[in-house]
């Protein structure tokens, strides 16, 4: 047999069939589906007089327009209200099972699928968002799509593909103190830039990769999407078996042991070949930030803007200087930062809200800060309760809220003012992605920690304990 | 889907690279149950200042523009979210063609889900049609799906373009993927039931 990828090991077992000019039937295992991308596609099926040809393979949320205060009441805003209404009609009317508001298990969407070990590896996975990539983390081909494409899955368990070509991004190399995650793909994305990764399907791996644990790994797969890449992976270890065994969806007895020897046959063969391979040192990265207006525009914290002289691209990079109210060549150190946001699929799990605590414990935010914490979902939230994180936070000026998406893209009420300064744990920077005029800095969960207690940017290798 | 043969039309120039989806449609206009009335809110922070008024500066108030169904964009046109709204709001809005060097996949997909044409061309083919545009803002083009070619006012030769073939045939017709996966019934039930390794 001729030596294959992780990527195509999992997609040729999930190949239907070929169609004529190079198309795939592929099939979908697992659909999650949330309130802002499925309502047209359930009245698609209704108009097409279709249901649902797998409901048990669909797991509905709601999470990106919920409010983070107070959702044991009514949803006060009336268009997010009757979005979250019409989801739980759909689910109850189609037989799909709901995790909404005030359900055990409600979150985001990206948080809830792999805590409770729907996300396994070998899967193919979809969502109508594109942060679907997250999954990849477990070994899993995972990958965002529009709401057409909801309809398809939900009407054939399949969707129409053209196969993605594959790149291997190898990050090795020990971690400086105070660079996570986070940093690692903030700075492969500032190396590709915002569509280096187009067409491609991206596997990480590397030593600093396998260091990481599911909730890093998953960090670095989330972001994959913003250089354009379909989706990201990572081979499946004994760091995977271990985070997945005694979850609620998990294979169990038996089952368990059957799983992991099929899991265990997931990695890229020794001599597989990619279209695109590229290596980092990740021994070499520091703690990133951002200082424009898409996700590529990233540069170590401590290192000045870069000055871009002409080049098809000087009108958008000057538009995303003058968005941010920064100059080319300057240093971000120093800058006032009124806002700190740590939450979204990419960051909002256990681990981020364990690097907070033990950061900002018996310290405070500066008074000019305003920082909320939002949990992943309910099962983060009540682990920050259960290990008494909830009052170190709030001891430290943190506001630790209700799960939901919430500031990462402001579909409810938690905007950042326009002009404003916000440094976030999210995904995207783009023009109001937090609001109207809003400008997001991204970055780590560390390096928000301490910008909100230094009320400004630093230079955090210089806070470290 | 409405069918996509030809079609010619005037250009609405923006020359931004890395377009991405929040700016073709923010997310707080996302909260619609249904597919129509998206164009209204089309660009709507570059289009429209904060008390709603418009922004003279931005293309789509431009009156030279007016009711053209063509969008000229910068390189990696809709990247960002899966929101397939960004594709509803420029076809509500009456685009039916957007050209750049490089379109974002989802977007791509969701384009054509659409009936709208994501065209792409070379990095200089771009530059040549901002260039052509920039002189004259009437300039009409004309889109042939089905010669798959782009036709320039001025330009001694036809530009031609790349599609799927399958997905060429759907806009064409102005089909969708759905009827054809649902035809596909029978393969897709025997390759469930030879699925060993589902836990």
């Amino acid at each position: 047999m001729s030596s294959k990828t992780l990527f195509d090991k999992i997609w040729d077992a999930h190949v239907v069939r070929e169609v004529a000019g190079g198309l795939t039937v592929f099939y979908i295992d697992r659909h999650l589906i949330h309130e802002v991308t499925s309502p047209q596609a359930f009245d698609e099926l209704t108009a097409r007089v279709l249901t649902l040809r797998r409901p048990e393979q669909i797991v509905a949320t709601a999470d990106h327009n919920v409010p983070t205060r107070h959702q044991d009441q009514p949803i006060q805003d009336p268009l997010s209200r009757s979005q979250v209404d019409k989801l739980t009609e759909n689910c109850a009317k189609f037989g799909v099972e709901l995790y909404g508001l005030g359900h055990q298990y409600q979150g985001i969407v990206h948080v809830i699928g792999p805590e409770l070990g729907i996300t396994q590896p070998g899967l193919t996975m979809v969502c109508g968002d594109s942060h679907t990539s997250t999954h990849g983390a477990f070994g899993t081909i995972a990958f965002g799509i529009g709401t057409s494409q909801v309809t398809q899955v939900m009407a054939s368990q399949c969707l129409l593909l053209d196969k993605p070509k594959r790149m291997r991004i190898t990050l090795d190399g020990d971690l400086r103190p105070g660079v996570t995650a986070k940093d690692l793909i903030l700075y492969v994305i500032s190396q590709l830039g915002t569509g280096g990764a187009t067409g491609y399907f991206v596997e990480y791996a590397g030593s600093a990769i396998r260091s990481l644990s599911m909730e890093g790994r998953m960090t670095v797969c989330n972001m994959s999407i913003e250089m354009g890449a379909r989706g990201g992976l990572i081979a499946p270890d004994a760091t995977t078996f271990e985070y997945l065994k005694g979850r609620r969806f998990a294979p169990q007895g038996e089952n368990w042991d059957r799983a992991v020897a099929h899991w265990q046959t997931l990695y890229s063969d020794e001599d597989a070949v990619f279209d695109a391979e590229l290596q980092f040192d990740a021994s070499a990265i520091q703690p990133m930030i951002t200082y424009g207006t898409n996700p590529g525009m990233g540069i170590p914290l401590s290192a000045n803007i870069p000055v871009l002289n002409g080049g098809s691209e000087a009108t958008s990079f000057d538009k995303s200087l003058r968005y941010m109210g920064f100059q080319p060549g300057e240093s971000l150190l120093g800058k006032q930062i009124n806002y700190v946001f740590i939450g979204s699929c990419t960051n909002s799990r256990i681990e981020d809200l364990r690097t907070v605590a033990a950061y900002v414990r018996g310290k405070q935010k500066a008074a000019h800060v305003e920082a909320i914490i939002v949990p992943g979902s309910k099962q983060v939230e009540q682990q920050a309760i259960a290990e008494g994180l909830d009052k170190v936070l709030s001891d430290a000026g943190f506001e630790l809220r209700e799960p939901g998406c919430s500031a990462c893209l402001a579909m409810n009420d938690d905007k950042i003012p326009a002009g404003a300064y916000c440094v976030s744990t999210s995904n995207r920077n783009f023009e109001g992605r937090q609001g109207p005029g809003a400008r997001t800095l991204l970055a780590s969960p560390l390096v928000a920690a301490i910008t909100a207690v230094e009320g400004r940017l630093v230079d955090i290798t210089q806070y470290l304990n | 889907m409405e069918k996509f043969q030809t079609l010619r039309s005037g250009v609405v120039p923006l020359p931004i690279e890395n377009v991405d989806t929040d700016q073709i449609i923010p997310a707080r206009f996302l909260k619609a149950t249904t597919r129509e009335g998206f164009g209204a809110n089309l660009f709507a922070d570059w289009r429209y200042t904060a008390d709603g008024q418009p922004k003279p500066d931005f293309v789509l108030n431009d009156a030279r523009y007016q009711g053209h169904q063509i969008l000229l964009a910068g390189k990696n046109f809709g990247c960002g979210s899966s929101r397939e709204h960004a594709a509803w709001a420029l076809y509500d809005a009456g685009f039916r063609v957007v050209i750049s060097s490089y379109f974002a996949d989802i977007f791509r997909g969701n384009a054509l889900n659409t009936g709208l044409l994501p065209l792409q061309v070379s990095d200089e083919v771009l530059q040549g049609l901002f260039d052509v545009v920039a002189q004259d803002p009437q300039a009409a083009l004309t889109v042939d799906l089905q010669e798959q070619t782009l036709t320039v006012p001025g330009w001694a030769e036809v530009i031609h373009f790349e599609l799927d073939p399958y997905k060429k045939e759907c806009l064409i017709n102005g089909y969708d993927d759905i009827d054809f996966l649902i035809s596909q019934e029978a393969a897709i039930t025997a390759y469930e039931q030879q699925r060993s390794w589902v836990f």
